[in-house]
C-alpha cells in the first residue's frame, strides 16, 4: 500500500524575496506588464509516493529538508489533488510528462534514503506552481500564458483561476509498454516505393540508394531484417554519425572530389604534418600537445534541431554531450573549458515574422542561455569563450554550438578494444527519452517538428554527468580501462558500434538498467538517454571499477562482450534479435557521387545608409546584437571555475570590457598557456563562401594572437553549419568553404584536429523550405611556454600612440552592409602572405611587451573596436584621425577584412614598431592618440564624424542584451 | 628532510560529495599554502569518521552538491547530519578549523554550525535573480582570526546564485552580532556597495559569516581562484610594461594569503588540538 502526498514549498517568510524573472517573462510575452504590487511568486512541489510505514517521517521531512530555512515553510497535502488554496489567487501548475528527467527527485530520494525512507518504494515526481496575484485574468491568457512557462514537449499543465479544487495529470503515471521481442521488416521484396515508404515511415532518413543496399544485402544473406537492424544500419548510416555529404564523392565544376574532407581539411593537416598533433580526426575529440607529458583535447558540437524545440533541454544536453566527447577522447580527458557560439535571430523579431510552430528568438536565447549555465556551472568546468550572432536567416532554426576541452596525459591518447573484454555501460539509466536523435537531426524542422520529434528532445542531468566525470577520472587514473566513449548520438548502438568496429560484440539489451519498465529491445539499443559512457573493461579489473563508481554512487551494467568474429549479436532475454556484419555496417553504405554548382560573385547591393551620419551608424552597430556586450550571458557562467584563468572574456579597468579570446593555466603552475579563440564572420557566407572560410580562420586566430596565443603551436576546429545541401548551388558553398579552409589553415601552418558538420538546417515555413545562412565556425586553440603575455584590448593610458595594423577592409560581407539591406561585392581579400607575416610579428610584439594595448577589428570594423578598447580603458578616451586611410569614410569605419588589428604604443617604442613593419612589409598607420578625455573622437580630415562620450557609447553597447535579463 | 617537513606540515582534509566542483583548485590552495591535504569523499568519510582525529582543517569547497536540488548545499548538509554530525562537531569542539566556500558555506549554515544557524540565517536567491560570476571587494571583519587578517580589503570573484544572507533573529530588532561578520561586500574605496558591487543584496552586505571563537569560516567568494598574481583578472593594467606583477605588486592580497593563515596558525597552534596525534 503506498501514500500519495503534494508538498509546496512557500517561501513567503523571505523578507526580500528576489524576482521571477522568469514569470515575468512570461508575463509579459501575453501582454501582461507586471507591477511592484502584484503578488507574483512560483512554488516548488513535490509529489511523494511512499510505503504507508514511512507515512510518520513526511513532515519532518517536509519542514526540514524540502523547505529547511526559516525563509520558507511547507505545506503538506495527502493526494495530488489540491483542495482550494486559501490564497485565492490564480495559478499554473507545470510539471514534466511522465518519462521526461527530473533530476530533483533524484536528490530527494537520496535525501529520503538517509532520513531512513524505504527509497526503493519510493516515488518523487516535481512542479512548479505559479501565482498570479494582482492581474486581470481569464482562460485564454492563462494558457497562453502556461505554454510559455512550459514547453508542451516535455512539461505538461493545469491552469486555475483561484479558488478552485486544483487537480493535476497523475504525476506518477506510467507509460504503455512496448512490443517485445524479435520483429521482421518485410524488406527482400519491396519495391523501390515501398522501400522509401519504411524509410520515412520507421524515421530512418535513409535515402533509396541506401534502402537498396540494404534489400541487396538481405537478399544475399536470405532473410528480413530485424526492426533493431534496419535501426542500428540508420543510426551508423546517418548524416550525424557518418558524415556522408562532407565525406562523399563531388563533382564541382572542373574540380572533383572523391572525398571533400579528406582531400581539402584532412589533407592540410597532413601535409602540415606536425609532431605536436597527438590525435587527429579519429577519435570524439582532436588532441595537441601541451609538453610531451601532457596534452589537450578539443572538440565543438553543434545541438540546434533539440535546441529549436526546447532550448533549455537543447543546449543543456548539448553541452552534455560535448563533456562526455571530452570524457571519451582516448581513455578519458578531463573537461578544463567549455565554449559556446550560438546564431538566433534578432531579439525584436515581429511575431509574424515567426515561422507557425517556432519559439520566439528571445525565448530560444533566454533558454539556451540557461541551458548552458546550468549545465555547464553545475559540471564545475569554465564556460569562457563564445560567441552570439543575430542575423534573420535563423529565424526558424537557430544554432547552438557547444565545445569542450580537456586535459589528459599523452599514455591516455590511445584506446584498443581486445575481443574478450567485457562491454559495461556506466551512467545514466535507458529510457525512451531520444529516441531517434540522430536520424532527427538530418531532418527539416517543420510546423510538426513539435509532435514528431518530441522524443528526440531531452532535459539533462549534470549531476548525473558529474558523478560519471568524477569516478572516470580515478577509472582512467588507475587504468582500469582499455578504450571508452560516450553513448551520443544513436545511444549504445552507435558506441558499441564504434567500438567493436574491429571485433564485433554480443550485448544483452536486457541487462541495461531501465528508468521504467516496458523498454523493447530497440528502443534500448537507440536510446540517446543522456549522461552515459560505454567502457572496454579487462575482465579482471572490473571489480575494482564497481568499487569505485559505488563510492561515486554511479551505476554499472555488464552488457556483455567484444568479439573476435567480426558479429554484432544482439539479444533480449537470451532471444537473438538482431544479428549485423559489422564489415557491412561501417562499409556497406553505397557512395554516391552529388553534383555542385561552383558559386558565382554576387553583384552588389548597396547598403542604405546615406541617410545616416557616421556617429548615427555607430551607435546602431555598438547596440546590434552581434556587437552588444555579451556581459549578461557571460557573467551566468562560471567562467572561474578551477582556478586556472588567466585571461578572462571580461577585463580592462572595470572588468567590463570584451577580451578576444580567454586563456587558462592548464598545470597550474604557471610552466604553460592554452589559449582558446573562435571566429565566424555570419555577413560573408553569402557572400563568398570560400572569403569566409579564410576569414573565419583568420579571424579565430587573431583573436587567439591577440589572446596571448602563437602560431608556432595552434590548432583549429572546424564547424560547418549549412541548409539544404541536396541544393547543388549550396553544396557547392560548402565545397569553396572546404577550399578556404584549408588554404588557410595552411598559410598559417595550423592543422585542423577535429570537426563536425550539422547539415539540413533547413526549415518550412508557408509551405517553403528556406536554408540558414552558410556558417563556418572556426575554433582555435593554442599552446605557449611559460606565463601568459597577452595586452588586453582595454586602452591602459593616454598619451599613447594609436597604430591600425594590417590592410584595409571592405564593405561587403561586413556587418554595417547586411544589418542595413546590403549584399553582395567583392570582400576584403584573404592573403596567404601577408597573414602568417602578420601575426608572427604581432606575436613577438607582444612578448616584447610593445603593445599596450591591443584589439582585432572583426564586426563592425574600426569604429567598433576603437569604441571597444575605449571601454576597458577606466576614463582613457581616443582621438583619431582617418583621413590617411582614404576617401571613403564609411569604408575606412565600418569597412571588415582580414588581418587588422587596432594598437596602442607607447610613444617610444612607434619608431621600433615602425621599423618592424617595414622591415617585414606590414601595413602600419598610426591614426591618432589615446587622451585624458573619455571621448572617442574620429576625425575625417577637417570632419570630426564621430563624438561622443566613452560612457554614453558604453551604455548604448552594454544595454541591448541587458534588457533580456533584468536584474530587478 | 621530507619527512620532516610532512611531519610539519598541517593535514587537511578536502570533503567533496556528488556534484562538487571546486574540490582540485581547494586541495591545490591549501598545499600551496603549506598543508598536506587529502580530498575524499563523503562516503568514504561516513565508512571511517575517524579520519578527522588526524586532520586541523576541513575545506567543504565550492560546487553544486547533488545539483542544489531542493535549495544549495540541502541534500549534503541532510546527510552530513545523518552521519557525521556529532563527529564533525567533536572536530569543531577540539579546535579544528573549518572552511565553507559558496556551496560548502551555504551547507555550514545549513548545519547550524555558523551564527544565524539553529534556523536563525540562511543563503537565499541573489537579488538579482540569478547567477553571477563576478569579481568583488570585500572588507573583512573587526576580530582577529586564524583565517584574515581584520580591517582589510580583499578581492575575489563570486559566482554563485544563492548568495544573498538573510537573517531572522529572535526577537524583532535584534542586531546580527557584527563580530562574526567576516567579509562584507564593499567598494574598491572600502564603502558601501550596492548591486553589482555588493552582487547578491546581503543583510548588511555579508559576504562571508565567522563563528564566535574564530575557527569556523564560511564565505561565499572564492579565494581558492586567486592563488596567483595572474589570476586577478586585470593584472594586465597593474605593470608598466604589462609583464604578470609579483604578488607584492598587487593591490589587494592573494586569495591564497587566507589559507596560508590558517595553515600557519595550525602550525603554531598544532599542540592545542587535542586528539590530533602524529600516530596516524
Amino acid at each position: 500500500m503506498s501514500l500519495t502526498y503534494t508538498v509546496t514549498i512557500l517561501h513567503d517568510l523571505d523578507p526580500n524575496p528576489s524576482p521571477d524573472h522568469d514569470l515575468r517573462e512570461a508575463l509579459m510575452a501575453v501582454g501582461c506588464s507586471p507591477d511592484e504590487g502584484d503578488l507574483l511568486a512560483s512554488d516548488p512541489i513535490f509529489y511523494l509516493r511512499i510505503p504507508e510505514q514511512d507515512a510518520d517521517r513526511v513532515e519532518a521531512l517536509a519542514q526540514q529538508f524540502l523547505a529547511g530555512s526559516p525563509a520558507c515553510r511547507a505545506v503538506v497535502h495527502p493526494g495530488v489533488t489540491m483542495p482550494p488554496r486559501d490564497d485565492d489567487q490564480a495559478a499554473i501548475v507545470v510539471q514534466r510528462r511522465p518519462g521526461v528527467m527530473d533530476p530533483v527527485s533524484q536528490s530527494v530520494i537520496h535525501a529520503m534514503s538517509e532520513s531512513g525512507f524505504v527509497s526503493s518504494q519510493c516515488q518523487v515526481r516535481t512542479a512548479r506552481r505559479y501565482r498570479i496575484g494582482g492581474i486581470e485574468t481569464n482562460v485564454s491568457m492563462l494558457d497562453g500564458l502556461a505554454s510559455r512557462l512550459g514547453n508542451g514537449i516535455v512539461d505538461e499543465w493545469r491552469s486555475f483561476s483561484g479558488g478552485e479544487e486544483e487537480q493535476v495529470p497523475d504525476p506518477f503515471r506510467e507509460f504503455p509498454s512496448h512490443s517485445q521481442g524479435r520483429v521482421e521488416i518485410p524488406l527482400i521484396e519491396a519495391s523501390d516505393e515501398e522501400l522509401v515508404a519504411i524509410s520515412v515511415d520507421g524515421g530512418l532518413s535513409l535515402d533509396l540508394a541506401e534502402m537498396q543496399a540494404i534489400r541487396q544485402h538481405y537478399i544475399e544473406r536470405g532473410r528480413e531484417p530485424s526492426e533493431i537492424e534496419l535501426e542500428t544500419i540508420a543510426q551508423t548510416w546517418s548524416e550525424h554519425c557518418c558524415h556522408k555529404t562532407l565525406t562523399g564523392a563531388i563533382r564541382h565544376g572542373d574540380l572533383r572530389y572523391g572525398n571533400l574532407l579528406q582531400e581539402t581539411i584532412f589533407q592540410a593537416t597532413r601535409q602540415l604534418d606536425l609532431p605536436w598533433c597527438w590525435s587527429i580526426f579519429r577519435d570524439n575529440a582532436g588532441v595537441i600537445g601541451i609538453d610531451e607529458e601532457w596534452g589537450v583535447s578539443f572538440k565543438v558540437e553543434t545541438h540546434n534541431h533539440p535546441s529549436a524545440l526546447e532550448p533549455y533541454g537543447g543546449a543543456g544536453t548539448g553541452i552534455g554531450g560535448v563533456i562526455r566527447d571530452t570524457l571519451g577522447t582516448g581513455v578519458g580527458a578531463r573537461p578544463i573549458l567549455n565554449t559556446d557560439v550560438f546564431c538566433f535571430a534578432p531579439t525584436d523579431t515581429a511575431a509574424e515574422n515567426l515561422p507557425t510552430g517556432t519559439l520566439h528568438p528571445r525565448r530560444l536565447l533566454r533558454g539556451v542561455v540557461a541551458g548552458v549555465r546550468d549545465y555547464g556551472n553545475r559540471m564545475g568546468i569554465p564556460t569562457a569563450n563564445g560567441a552570439i550572432h543575430f542575423h534573420p536567416g535563423f529565424v526558424g532554426n537557430p544554432l547552438v554550438f557547444c565545445g569542450s576541452v580537456g586535459l589528459m596525459r599523452r599514455e591516455h591518447v590511445d584506446k584498443e578494444v581486445h575481443p574478450g573484454d567485457l562491454v559495461v555501460a556506466v551512467g545514466g539509466k535507458t529510457g525512451r527519452d531520444g529516441i531517434h536523435g540522430a536520424t532527427f537531426s538530418s531532418r527539416e524542422l517543420t510546423e510538426d517538428s513539435e509532435q514528431d520529434s518530441s522524443g528526440a528532445v531531452q532535459i539533462g542531468n549534470p549531476l548525473e554527468e558529474k558523478k560519471v566525470l568524477d569516478a572516470m577520472m580515478r577509472i582512467r587514473d588507475e587504468n582500469l580501462c582499455r578504450s571508452v566513449t560516450d553513448c551520443g548520438a544513436g545511444g549504445f548502438s552507435s558506441a558499441v558500434g564504434e567500438m567493436g568496429e574491429e571485433t564485433g560484440a554480443e550485448i544483452h539489451l536486457d541487462r541495461a538498467p531501465l528508468k521504467y519498465p516496458g523498454l523493447g529491445p530497440t528502443e534500448v539499443w537507440i536510446s540517446e538517454a543522456q549522461e552515459r559512457m560505454v567502457f572496454a573493461v579487462e575482465p579482471s579489473k572490473l571489480a575494482r571499477i564497481q568499487e569505485i563508481l559505488l563510492e561515486e554512487e554511479v551505476e554499472c551494467a555488464v552488457l556483455g562482450e567484444f568479439r573476435d568474429d567480426g558479429k554484432l549479436r544482439l539479444l533480449h532475454h537470451d532471444l537473438l534479435v538482431g544479428e549485423l556484419d559489422v564489415k557491412f555496417l561501417h562499409g556497406g553504405r553505397p557512395s554516391q557521387e552529388r553534383v555542385s554548382i561552383p558559386p558565382e560573385p554576387k553583384p552588389l547591393i548597396k547598403a542604405e545608409v546615406d541617410h545616416l551620419d557616421a556617429q548615427q551608424l555607430l551607435c546602431t552597430l555598438l547596440a546590434d546584437g552581434n556587437v552588444a556586450s555579451k556581459e549578461p550571458v557571460i557573467r551566468q557562467y562560471d567562467h572561474e571555475v578551477q582556478g586556472r584563468m588567466t585571461l578572462r572574456p571580461l577585463a580592462g579597468a572595470d572588468r567590463d570590457a570584451p577580451m578576444d579570446g580567454c586563456a587558462l593555466d592548464p598545470l597550474r603552475d604557471g610552466s604553460h598557456q592554452v589559449v582558446v579563440s573562435c571566429g565566424l564572420t555570419l555577413g560573408m557566407g553569402e557572400v563568398d563562401p570560400y572569403q569566409m572560410a579564410c576569414h573565419s580562420v583568420d579571424e579565430a586566430l587573431r583573436n587567439c594572437i591577440a589572446s596571448g596565443g602563437s602560431l608556432e603551436r595552434a590548432a583549429l576546429l572546424d564547424n560547418y553549419a549549412w541548409g539544404d545541401v541536396k541544393d547543388p548551388a549550396i553544396l557547392g558553398q560548402i565545397v569553396e568553404c572546404s577550399r578556404g579552409a584549408a588554404d588557410a589553415a595552411l598559410a598559417y601552418g595550423t592543422p585542423f584536429i577535429s570537426g563536425k558538420d550539422s547539415l539540413h538546417n533547413t526549415y518550412r515555413a508557408g509551405g517553403v523550405s528556406r536554408s540558414i545562412p552558410p556558417v563556418l565556425l572556426v575554433s582555435a586553440i593554442s599552446i605557449t611556454k611559460g606565463p601568459l603575455r597577452v595586452p588586453g584590448s582595454d586602452l591602459k593610458e593616454a598619451g599613447s600612440s594609436m597604430m591600425l595594423i594590417g590592410p584595409e577592409g571592405a564593405i561587403p560581407g561586413s556587418l554595417m552592409q547586411w544589418l542595413h539591406g546590403g549584399g553582395g561585392g567583392i570582400p576584403a581579400p584573404f592573403d596567404r602572405q601577408l597573414g602568417p607575416r602578420l601575426l608572427q610579428q604581432v606575436r613577438q610584439w607582444i612578448v616584447a611587451g610593445q603593445l599596450r594595448s591591443l584589439h582585432d577589428l572583426s564586426d563592425g570594423g574600426l569604429a567598433v573596436a576603437a569604441a571597444e578598447m575605449a571601454f576597458g580603458g577606466g576614463g582613457v578616451g581616443l582621438d583619431l584621425d582617418i583621413g590617411a586611410l582614404g576617401d571613403d569614410r564609411n569604408r575606412s569605419l565600418f569597412g571588415e577584412g582580414p588581418h587588422r588589428f587596432l594598437a596602442e604604443v607607447r610613444d617610444t617604442d612607434v619608431e621600433r614598431i615602425t621599423a618592424d613593419a617595414e622591415a617585414v612589409g606590414i601595413p602600419l598607420t598610426c591614426i591618432g592618440r589615446s587622451v585624458v578625455e573619455p571621448t572617442l573622437i574620429i576625425r575625417h580630415g577637417l570632419d570630426r564624424c564621430i563624438e561622443s562620450g566613452v560612457g554614453e557609447l558604453k551604455q548604448i553597447w552594454k544595454r541591448s542584451l541587458e534588457a533580456i535579463w533584468p536584474t530587478s | 628532510m621530507a619527512d620532516l617537513m610532512s611531519r610539519s606540515a598541517p593535514r587537511a582534509l578536502v570533503l567533496r560529495a556528488a556534484g562538487t566542483n571546486c574540490d582540485l583548485e581547494t586541495v591545490h590552495a591549501l598545499e600551496l599554502a603549506g598543508a598536506e591535504v587529502e580530498s575524499i569523499h563523503v562516503n568514504a568519510l561516513s565508512r571511517d569518521p575517524s579520519i578527522l582525529d588526524g586532520v586541523g582543517l576541513v575545506a567543504f569547497p565550492g560546487g553544486f552538491t547533488f545539483g542544489d536540488d531542493v535549495a544549495s548545499g540541502a541534500v549534503l548538509a541532510h546527510i552530513i547530519e545523518q552521519r557525521l554530525r556529532p563527529q564533525l562537531q567533536r572536530f569543531v569542539d577540539r579546535g579544528g578549523l573549518v572552511i565553507g566556500i559558496c556551496n560548502g558555506f551555504q551547507v555550514l549554515v545549513r548545519l547550524g554550525l555558523l551564527p544565524g544557524g539553529e534556523g536563525r540565517g540562511a543563503l537565499l536567491w541573489n537579488q538579482s535573480g540569478r547567477f553571477e560570476d563576478r569579481w568583488v571587494y570585500l572588507n573583512s571583519g573587526s576580530e582577529e582570526s586564524p583565517w584574515f587578517a581584520p580591517g582589510e580589503r580583499y578581492f575575489m570573484p563570486v559566482a554563485h546564485s544563492e548568495g544573498r544572507f538573510e537573517w531572522f533573529p529572535d526577537q524583532p530588532g535584534q542586531e546580527f552580532p557584527t563580530e562574526q561578520v567576516a567579509f562584507s561586500y564593499c567598494n574598491e574605496d572600502q564603502s558601501v556597495a550596492s548591486y553589482p558591487d555588493d552582487p547578491n543584496g546581503s543583510h548588511r552586505s555579508i559576504a562571508g559569516l565567522i563563528s564566535a571563537d574564530g575557527k569556523v569560516l564560511g564565505m561565499m567568494p572564492h579565494p581558492e581562484r586567486f592563488v596567483r598574481p595572474e589570476h586577478h583578472p586585470s593584472w594586465m593594467r597593474i605593470r608598466p610594461d604589462g609583464a604578470i606583477p609579483l604578488e607584492e605588486q598587487l593591490p589587494v592580497p592573494l586569495g591564497l594569503s587566507i589559507f596560508r593563515r590558517a595553515v600557519d596558525h595550525l602550525k603554531t597552534h598544532q599542540s592545542d588540538l587535542v586528539g590530533e596525534g602524529g600516530t596516524r
